[in-house]
Parts: structure tokens; C-alpha cells; sequence
């Protein structure tokens, strides 16, 4: 009886909940867990040796530096952006705001590789501005800054999508009541606005950075391929499996898979640690 | 603190939130906005904070021009429908942010704001809930919390937007006795906005009623209750039965309702009737009794007229006991109002 009281009208049968459950777990299992671990099987087929070899080979360590530091200027720069986007499309009202939201997704909607060749239509030799950065000796396409310009573009959205929902929920009432009681705005900012915020845009900024190490598309068409210089992880990568190193090839991703995983981690303890970050937030 | 409001007129884009507003709030006044949604009610109270700023007209404090003030400037305190409670800060947090947030030799010593957050918390009668957090606190007491936030800056003026809005129906009644007291016990002069005539008229000294942005009536409880001076307020505040009908010769008349119309326009016009002013009249007209349920001392009547017309009639329940079957009524009482 007990059992049966205890049932709630939603509840399916427990044939179906294994189905599904079954379902999901199986499907994971063969697309995500399974390349997951042929990634690490892969890299150590000739043992641990050869796999930390490939790893510490210098133009290996060239492309986790310059993944690296592409994440370091991306991922500050699109958390600000972020930031403010988010604020001025939850507390103004202006004229073009469902423009700019639409914007703001762009990026998701364009094909990567469109987005690089944006840049190298805009900074290339033949391009816009092309002319002007020979004459003045300023490297974008095939350097450092296309790189970062790329990861920027495509990794833009992602701070700011997690910042909009949570800043129209919460609306302005908090920061007026600070204003009516005599806090300036930057007060207002930190002492009430930011610690509103502060989970969503770990959280975004965790995503943006995900996103911004694992960049290949974009990141291909304006990078040149130059190893050593303007190659990131997963750049390296494919040449190394192109040129049939796949133990090279697989440790390095590895690695990449590695940076993926603490930044799963990172989020769940975040969610953990904010429990009411996701919906619930409210009042 | 008086406050003075000289035709105030605001737009949100093509649509006249205030439309030439005046208003004069006595100094230690307890006034309420009463008015539908839509009315122009707390564009106005947020005009008064500093919180919108109006498009034409002046806002004066004490004679002096604050128009364009900023909210702390006219050291209001404001108090959000929704509370606005900082979510992150401890109840205490809460209530001293105002003073936490002054600069140099105006902030008062830890010790002193640590003593006016305990006494506050006393007056609204919080004791003990200072380390709280506001997601630990029912509605109401969110809500005293937020007044007692508002009070520490000692405002000039206490502005509260739907104070009780949020709230069931028990804790509504309790709250407001508990304004009325904070009032009393402050003397601060103090605006609230509402749409609950009973609300307004329970707690307001004086009562100023909005429509469409402009202010139908002002006056004391009694005055817009039983003196409404447009046919808008007879019908926003209080119980009425309204008849549409024909002003003729000092007479008005709806079907078989017939009602004295002395200085009322001929042709078109609208009656207001309160349920308590219908009684057994043998010179009246006819009616038939539906039902009758009991309210508290008093019994409400539903009857219909021979024209098919809806009467709601309100009586003690000894004459309420008369009202059987087929009775003749009339009202010894009407707003009669020209179209």
C-alpha cells in the first residue's frame, strides 16, 4: 500500500524509466565516453614514454603556450564584454536591443570556418586593411593577433547568453533601493549587482574558455599552420595525425581532453557550490 | 517634510503616464495613492523618490525645488513590491547599508550603526533575525525588513510602492496596523501606493485616487467614500450598483429606478447606489430576492429587478430577515453623475 500511496500521478513505470535511462546511457557511452577513451588508449599504445615525448616536443609545448595565452586575452575580454552586453540589454531600454541580442548569438549561428575567413578578408594581404598593416609592418593574419581576434568572435556569446536570463530575472529594484539610499553607481556595482551575478559569469566564463582552447575552425583559416609560432592544441593536433604520428597526435589531444575535464570539474563544484544559480535564483 | 507636486506630467513614449499632476502631502501626513493599474500611481510615487524624473512640472521638498534630484539627495526611503531585499547580506547587512554606505565623518561608528539596526529590528518587531538571511524569512517579515531598511537613512519622506501586494490576506491586515504604528511612532511623513481601496482607506489619513494620470479626488477616507467627487471614484471606492439612464427635469431614471438628479446636466447620466442605502420602500420599485448570505453583521442580498437588473443591497441581518420573495425598494441615497 505504502508504495502505491507514494506514487505521484508524473511517475512513469519502472520499465520505462530503465529504458530510458538505458537509452541515454547507451547513447553516451558510444559517442562521447567511448572516443573519450580511445583518446587516452590511443596516446599510450607504445606506453607512457613516447606519449610524455610527444608532449614535451617544443613545438608541442609552442601550441599549448599559445593555446594558452589565446585563452588568457579571449576569456577576460568576452567576460567584460559579456558583462556589459548583458547589463544593457536587462536594465536599459533602447532601440536596436533585439538587434543586438540576435548579435550576440551570431557567432553560434556561423559556420567557425566563415568567421576566420571574415578576418582574413578584412586583415588579409588582399584585404581591407591589408595594404596598411604591410605598409606599417603589422602582422594579424597568420600571427598571434588573428589567432585571438577568431577566438574572440566565435567565443563571445557565451558569457553573455549565461548573464542576460539571470540580469532580466533579478531586474533593477536591487540597485535602486542601493541608489535611494545614497550608493554610487561603481558601490552599487560591486556591493549588489556583482555578487547577484557572480556564479553565472564563473560559470559563463568557464564555457567561454572551454570553448576558447578547443577553437579549431576559425582558428585554422587564420593561424597558417606555422609550427612553433602560430599553432594551437588542437592545430598541432591534426597536423601531428596528418603527418600519421598518432601516438603524437593522441597525446596531445589528450591533453586538451585533460584542460576539458578540470573545467567540467570546475563547473560542477560551482554548481555545487551555488546550487540556486541555475532557475531557481529568484526571491 | 511637505511635499508639493506642481503639474507634473510624465510620457513613456506616447503614453501620458501623468498627465499634470498637483498635490499637496502635509508634513508627518499619511497619504495613499489609490488608483487601478495603469493609473499613473507609482510613476508618481517614483517621481516623489527621485527614481523617474518627470517631464515637465517641479517636485518640491519643504518649499524647495528637488525636481531633478537624485533619490539620495532628497533622502527618501523607498520600499520595492517585491522588497529588493540584497539577497547575498544578512538581515542586518540589509538594514545598515544605507549608513554602511556613507563616507568619511557622516558614517556613523560601527557601534552606532550596529544600535540603530538593533532598534529598528525591535520597532518592526524583528528581534533576534539580524544574522538571518533573506531567503530564510517569510514574505511578511521580508517585507518589515525592507521597511526598517528604508527608515535607517532616517528618510525624510517614507515612500512604499504595494507595500502588501505580495502578501496573504492575515498577514496584509497585520502589516498594515504595523505601518500605521511605525508612522505614529516615527511621525515621518509617508506616501503608499495601492490599488486595495480597502487598504487605503483603512491606514490613510488622506486618500488621493488616480485615473488615466490625473488625480480624480483627494480627501479623507470618509470624504471619497461618501462625498465621490467624480462618477470614476464613486465607483472605484466602495461597493456601488451602477444604472445607466436619463437625467430629466431634476429626475433620474433607469427603467423603473427613479432617483432625485437636483443640479445634474440633463440627457445622459450614470447612478451610483451603495448596497446600504437600498430599503424597503412601498413607494419603490420591485424586486426579486435570489439569495441572501451573511457577512459578518450583515447580510448581502442579491435581488433582480423587473428589467432583469442585477441589485446587490447590504442590510442588517434583522432587516435583511424582511427581504422574502417579491419586496419594493428604494434608495435613500445616490451619486448621480452626467455622461
Amino acid at each position: 500500500m505504502a508504495a502505491i500511496s507514494h506514487r505521484r500521478a508524473v511517475d512513469d513505470p519502472l520499465w520505462a524509466k530503465v529504458l530510458i535511462v538505458g537509452v541515454v546511457m547507451a547513447f553516451l557511452a558510444l559517442v562521447l565516453i567511448l572516443p573519450l577513451a580511445a583518446v587516452f588508449v590511443e596516446a599510450l599504445r607504445k606506453g607512457l614514454g613516447p606519449a610524455l615525448e610527444a608532449v614535451n616536443n617544443p613545438d608541442a609545448l609552442a601550441a599549448v603556450k599559445l593555446t594558452l595565452i589565446t585563452a588568457a586575452i579571449s576569456v577576460p575580454f568576452n567576460a567584460v564584454f559579456g558583462l556589459c552586453a548583458a547589463w544593457a540589454i536587462a536594465k536599459y531600454e533602447f532601440r536596436g536591443k533585439a538587434l543586438l541580442i540576435t548579435l550576440i548569438d551570431l557567432p553560434f549561428s556561423v559556420s567557425p570556418v566563415v568567421a576566420g575567413l571574415i578576418y582574413v578578408l578584412i586583415f588579409g594581404l588582399q584585404g581591407w586593411f591589408g595594404e596598411y598593416l604591410v605598409d606599417n609592418d603589422i602582422k594579424v593574419i597568420f600571427a598571434v593577433p588573428g589567432i585571438v581576434l577568431a577566438t574572440v568572435f566565435v567565443t563571445f556569446p557565451f558569457v553573455a547568453r549565461e548573464l542576460i536570463p539571470l540580469m532580466q530575472e533579478q531586474g533593477t529594484s536591487e540597485e535602486e533601493a542601493a541608489v535611494s539610499m545614497g550608493a554610487s553607481g561603481l558601490y552599487t556595482f560591486w556591493r549588489v549587482t556583482a555578487p547577484n551575478v557572480r556564479w553565472g559569469l564563473m560559470y559563463g566564463v568557464l564555457l567561454c574558455n572551454a570553448r576558447a582552447m578547443g577553437e579549431f575552425g576559425a582558428v585554422s583559416v587564420v593561424s597558417g599552420h606555422i609550427r612553433g609560432l602560430t599553432n594551437t592544441m588542437p592545430l598541432h593536433v591534426e597536423i601531428l595525425y596528418n603527418e600519421y604520428d598518432f601516438v603524437g597526435a593522441f597525446a596531445v589531444a589528450a591533453l586538451l581532453c585533460l584542460l576539458a575535464v578540470v573545467t567540467l570539474v570546475l563547473k560542477t563544484a560551482l554548481e555545487v557550490g551555488a546550487p540556486g544559480m541555475r532557475g531557481r535564483g529568484g526571491h | 517634510m511637505t511635499i508639493t507636486i506642481r503639474s507634473v506630467e510624465k510620457k513613456f513614449g506616447r503614453y501620458p503616464a501623468l498627465n499634470k499632476v498637483d498635490l499637496e502631502i502635509a508634513d508627518g501626513e499619511l497619504l495613499a495613492l489609490l488608483g487601478p493599474s495603469g493609473s499613473g500611481k507609482t510613476t508618481l510615487l517614483r517621481t516623489i523618490a527621485g527614481l523617474e524624473f518627470p517631464d515637465a512640472g517641479q517636485v518640491l521638498f519643504d518649499g524647495e525645488d528637488v525636481t531633478f534630484a537624485s533619490a539620495a539627495a532628497r533622502r527618501v526611503g523607498f520600499v520595492f513590491q517585491q522588497y529588493a531585499l540584497f539577497k547575498h547580506m544578512t538581515v542586518a547587512k540589509n538594514i545598515a547599508f544605507g549608513l554602511d554606505v556613507r563616507k568619511g565623518k557622516d558614517r556613523p561608528s560601527k557601534g552606532e550603526i550596529a544600535q540603530r539596526v538593533e532598534d529598528l529590528l525591535k520597532l518592526v518587531e524583528l528581534d533576534g533575525l539580524g544574522k538571518r538571511y533573506p531567503s530564510q524569512l517569510s514574505g511578511g517579515q521580508r517585507q518589515r525588513v525592507a521597511l526598517s531598511r528604508a527608515l535607517a537613512v532616517q528618510p525624510s519622506v517614507l515612500l512604499l510602492d504595494e507595500p502588501f501586494g505580495a502578501l496573504d490576506a492575515t498577514v496584509r491586515k497585520s502589516l498594515r496596523r504595523e505601518l500605521r504604528r511605525v508612522h505614529d511612532a516615527t511621525g515621518v511623513t509617508t506616501i503608499f501606493v495601492t490599488h486595495d481601496q480597502e487598504e487605503a482607506l483603512e491606514l490613510a489619513d488622506r486618500v488621493a485616487i488616480l485615473n488615466k494620470g490625473e488625480i480624480e479626488q483627494i480627501g479623507t477616507p470618509d470624504q471619497v467614500h461618501d462625498q465621490p467627487a467624480t462618477a470614476f471614484v464613486c465607483g472605484f471606492v466602495g461597493e456601488a450598483n451602477c444604472f445607466e439612464g436619463q437625467v430629466n427635469g431634476g429626475r433620474f431614471s433607469a427603467g423603473a429606478l427613479g432617483l432625485p438628479a437636483s443640479g445634474v446636466r440633463e440627457g445622459s447620466a450614470t447612478a451610483y447606489v451603495r448596497p446600504h442605502d437600498f430599503v424597503l420602500d412601498d413607494g419603490g420599485f420591485e424586486v426579486r430576492v435570489d439569495r441572501a448570505h451573511v457577512q459578518g453583521a450583515l447580510t448581502t442580498v442579491n435581488a433582480t429587478a423587473t428589467d432583469g437588473r442585477h441589485i446587490e443591497i447590504s442590510a442588517s441581518r434583522a432587516e435583511a430577515a424582511l427581504f422574502q420573495g417579491t419586496v419594493k425598494i428604494a434608495a435613500r441615497k445616490a451619486h448621480v453623475y452626467a455622461a
